[in-house]
């Protein structure tokens, strides 16, 4: 009945093609569709066969939604819950700083660049800063080169700090969140203590750092790296041995270390893949060759190695941080050159050439000689690459960061397609991205 | 290899002079020139052949330079040729970086360089409102600055082409899917060139209020 | 010691005054009954008019607005939403240091349409303009909006092309919060200021000011509730029928919204949603 119904249609579409002149494409109008005895998925009187893509389904995951680390939008295609593809859409913080750096003086850049990967604010001053020190040529001394370390591990392990409460939180964890944050906020403490203030701190200038370290400092950092690593053994038994946490990430998201390295991708993510390729060693700068630590290297990369490369970064910091305070030596915090750096302010009410540096420096900044120049360091997601061009005036003609978020975010594809969803939000908690480095 | 402090570990003069001939050995023409100032190796090279010295960096023996860190643009815009496209090379076994400068003229200027001009390989439109170029008053499509894509030869360069695209309105031929990446789908301009304006709006003050004053009663 | 056991009687036997219903005890005698009274409550030994009188003056009694507002006030549900840097201190506030759980905003809702309040933590960017707007819009009345940081409030350092500046631009926003990015605390304090704002007054003038009267959305409770608008004439009825209250309410001065303290501000005058 409903086969003779069928036929009755073919018939008359066929006459109707046949008037307006195009051709049918159907070579036997009268076959069945469905053949006998083929496996049915669905009743057979449902006219015309279903094609393969529409039973897939994309969905759009963000730019708001709270697994994402901040607005990241995310178009997945999905057949049932496995991922089979996925578009990451980003943009949606783009502040257009490296268009505003342009714009003012070089001292002034700074702020603006810390504001880019805003969880690794002291690594984005140290780019901008250690590649216009090479273009300017300047060395800064040695206290500076220590205080500089001493802030920036200090500074990864307040990321990944935040990146261990917000990740466990996300795979189901949710209590780690506050105890993480308790460590982060004494870290915040510290840099207030030094700088003035919790985040952004501009604390790095061309030439060395703003200001010594107060009284209290050291006494403070000591007590804080005394209590860190039975914090860390805290944080290691409350994830390392729980099942639901191992369940939800060995085994997830594993990428190939080719792979990665076709796609540029470096920091943490590299590491667990097996790669022993940090800058910090390879390419030392500041007082990193002066310290022993060690590089955590990971086996198999998935979500799991991830964590625990990590995590075993956060014991090396408090190592760093430990070693660099010891060996702190005394002296200048910032170098001597006048042409590029504040004097100090009891000068200025005694020699004349002080105050005019002062105000040159202040109304105008220094100039940069012609040149430009590509400089990365090691930051915790990866290598941060700050690329100034300095066409000899005031202000910088080209700002670009090389964030490391923004190449990592290639791999995140090859991360999830295959998996469920759950393996999405744990391969994004994993992969820490930074949205606002990303955007910039 | 790597020196510790502030050098950055790259090939010496001689060295550098002698990558850019066996470059030119292989395909001539390819680099122009090099440069080596402020501890940072530069090969100039053609943008038509650079293609070709990029393969030759990474797969020559003794070369090696298989991993690309950066690839960035910049607008030089008093100075011609206006464009450059960066490319910062990593060879992580000798711990050695190497940067190729690709100079490109932006052909809505007039000044012919030897390079292809974009009309005829822009990437099409994808929607209306969204055309891969500016448009003029008069209806006529600028033409863009291109340059032959490396995705093939460094896959991490897909997304940080489609940043110099977005940024500066540089065609990257043969890239698979080239499209605006963080500013809107549909913006009209490419922020990063020198003249595009800053933007924002003026701040408004007692004594510019636009509207009637204390309009925000 | 000796300790002097006796009933207090309605007329306040011994001599001690009872307070209004309205006063708090003033004098250590006064106090002293409240507690003597307390203990016999708790015996069970108080009746009748003694029981009456006891809850008239310990219960909270109000009109069902004001009501309302301090519950509102007290239990804002924030929507989890992190733009840009201000959001790591929007999440240090949650956290243990500066709790924001004490002050009843404990429970963070992922989704609009479950939140009353929406922390614009970070740099709006044109892009994410249009969905910071669809997101307040998808979110049910009563909601409120702190722009936190220098940046949703004016657009901050980032005076360019791709920032918009403040996000007051697009969206009604009820209290700016400056820093960059403003301590925990600076914005605990801007959240407190609100729930000043929420029991002293729950609009917000701005429907008054940009004539939009009438665009709330309401969500609908089960079938048989009363809406919204039934429960704001019941307590109008409820408001008519009592004695009038000790101090006339303050008229309100043009530009003056950003007050935070009503003493005994009017009864549900002025706005329409409540």
């Amino acid at each position: 009945m409903a086969e003779q119904r069928l036929r009755d249609e073919v018939a008359e579409d066929e006459r109707v093609l046949t008037e307006r002149g195009v051709a049918p494409e159907i070579e036997d109008p009268t076959a069945p569709l469905v053949q006998a005895g083929a496996r049915i998925e669905r009743p057979p009187d449902i006219e015309g066969e279903l094609e393969p893509e529409q039973e897939l389904m994309t969905i759009n995951m963000g730019p708001h939604h709270p697994a994402t680390h901040g607005v990241l939008r995310l178009i997945v295609t999905l057949r049932g819950e496995e991922v089979l593809d996925l578009k990451p859409v980003v943009g949606y913080v783009h502040t257009g700083i490296e268009k505003n750096c342009e714009d003012k003086a070089y001292w002034k850049v700074i702020p603006y660049v810390e504001r880019m990967d805003y969880l690794a604010y002291f690594f984005n001053m140290e780019a901008f800063c250690g590649t216009v020190e090479r273009l300017l040529e300047i060395e800064i001394p040695d206290r500076a080169k220590y205080l500089r370390v001493i802030h920036m591990e200090l500074n990864r392990l307040h990321s990944h700090l935040v990146w261990l409460g917000t990740s466990a939180l996300d795979v189901g964890a949710i209590s780690m969140f506050w105890y993480c944050f308790r460590e982060r906020d004494k870290i915040l403490d510290l840099f207030e203590m030094s700088a003035g203030q919790r985040m952004h701190t501009r604390y790095f200038q061309v030439g060395g750092v703003f200001e010594d370290i107060p009284l209290g400092y050291e006494r403070k950092l000591r007590e804080f790296i005394a209590d860190m690593p039975s914090r860390i053994d805290q944080y290691e038994a409350l994830l390392d041995r729980n099942e639901i946490f191992l369940r939800r990430t060995k085994g997830v998201g594993a990428v190939s270390r080719e792979r990665l390295l076709e796609l540029g991708v470096t920091g943490p993510l590299l590491r667990a893949a097996g790669e022993p390729w940090d800058l910090r060693k390879s390419m030392p700068s500041l007082a990193y060759c002066d310290l022993d630590f060690k590089i955590p290297v990971g086996t198999v990369g998935d979500c799991y190695d991830r964590y625990r490369v990590r995590v075993a970064e956060m014991r090396e910091s408090v190592r760093i941080i430990e070693q660099a305070l010891d060996g702190l030596p005394e002296g200048p915090w910032i170098a001597d050159e006048r042409k590029y750096v504040l004097p100090p302010r009891d000068e200025l009410s005694t020699s004349m050439e002080a105050l005019i540096h002062h105000f040159k420096l202040v109304t105008e900044g220094y100039r940069v000689p012609p040149g430009e120049l590509y400089y990365s360091i090691e930051g915790p997601r990866g290598e941060l690459g700050c690329f100034v061009v300095a066409d000899g005036s005031a202000k910088p003609a080209r700002v670009h960061f090389r964030d490391p978020s923004f190449t990592n975010l290639q791999a995140f594809r090859d991360m999830c397609v295959g998996g469920y969803i759950a393996d999405l939000i744990a391969n994004l908690a994993m992969l820490d991205p930074i949205l606002g480095g990303i955007d910039r | 290899m790597a020196k510790p402090g502030a050098v950055v570990p790259m090939p010496d003069a001689p060295g550098l002079e002698l990558i850019a001939q066996e470059i030119n050995a292989a395909q001539p023409g390819a680099v122009t020139e090099t440069a080596l100032e402020n501890d940072h190796a530069t090969l100039i090279v053609d943008p038509a052949h650079v293609l070709a010295a990029l393969r030759w960096l990474r797969d020559t023996e003794g070369q090696r330079y298989t991993f690309l860190s950066s690839l960035h643009a910049a607008d030089y815009l008093p100075a011609t040729p206006r464009f450059a496209v960066h490319y910062e090379l990593l060879s992580r076994d000798r711990t050695e970086r190497l940067n190729v400068k690709a100079l490109l003229a932006d052909p809505a200027a007039g000044s012919p360089n030897g390079h292809r001009v974009a009309r005829a390989s822009a990437p099409e439109p994808r929607t209306p409102g969204s055309e891969a170029e500016d448009v003029r008053v008069d209806g006529e499509a600028v033409p863009l600055p291109t340059i032959d894509s490396c995705v093939e030869l460094f896959p991490t360069a897909e997304f940080q082409e489609r940043e110099a695209y977005d940024m500066f309105g540089i065609t990257f031929a043969g890239h698979p899917d080239l499209r605006r990446i963080l500013m809107p789908e549909d913006y009209v301009g490419w922020p990063q060139r020198r003249d595009f304006p800053v933007g924002g709006e003026p701040v408004l003050f007692t004594h510019n209020e636009i509207e009637t004053p204390r309009w925000f009663e | 010691m000796e300790i002097e056991r006796r009933r207090l009687g309605p007329a306040g036997a011994g001599g001690a005054r009872v307070p209004a219903p309205h006063e708090q005890p003033r004098t250590p005698e006064e106090f002293r009954a409240k507690a003597l009274k307390a203990r016999d409550l708790l015996r069970g030994d108080l009746q009748g008019r003694d029981l009456e009188e006891f809850v008239e003056q310990s219960v909270f009694t109000t009109t069902l607005e004001k009501g309302l507002n301090w519950g509102r006030s007290n239990s804002i549900f924030p929507a989890t939403f992190g733009l840009a840097c201000c959001a790591i201190e929007m999440m240090s506030m949650i956290t243990a240091r500066t709790d924001l759980a004490r002050f009843g905003a404990e429970a963070l809702r992922a989704s609009p349409r479950q939140a009353d309040l929406l922390i614009l933590s970070g740099r709006v960017s044109i892009k994410m303009a249009p969905v910071v707007r669809r997101l307040y819009d998808q979110m049910l009345e009563p909601k409120w909006v702190i722009a936190m940081g220098a940046c949703s409030s004016s657009g901050g350092m980032f005076h360019n092309y791709a920032v918009v500046q403040g996000a007051d631009k697009f969206m009604p926003v009820d209290i700016h919060v400056p820093g960059c990015p403003p301590r925990p605390e600076a914005l605990l304090h801007g959240f407190n200021k609100l729930q000043r704002m929420i029991r002293g007054r729950p609009d917000l003038g701005w429907r008054q000011r940009y004539n939009a009267t009438g665009t709330e959305e309401w969500a609908r409770l089960e079938p048989g509730s009363p809406s919204p608008e039934a429960i704001e004439a019941a307590a109008r009825a409820i408001e008519s029928t009592r004695v009038a209250k000790p101090s006339a309410p303050e008229p309100r001065t043009p530009g003056s919204e950003a007050e935070d303290v009503r003493v005994d501000g009017e009864a549900g005058g002025g706005g329409t949603d409540a």
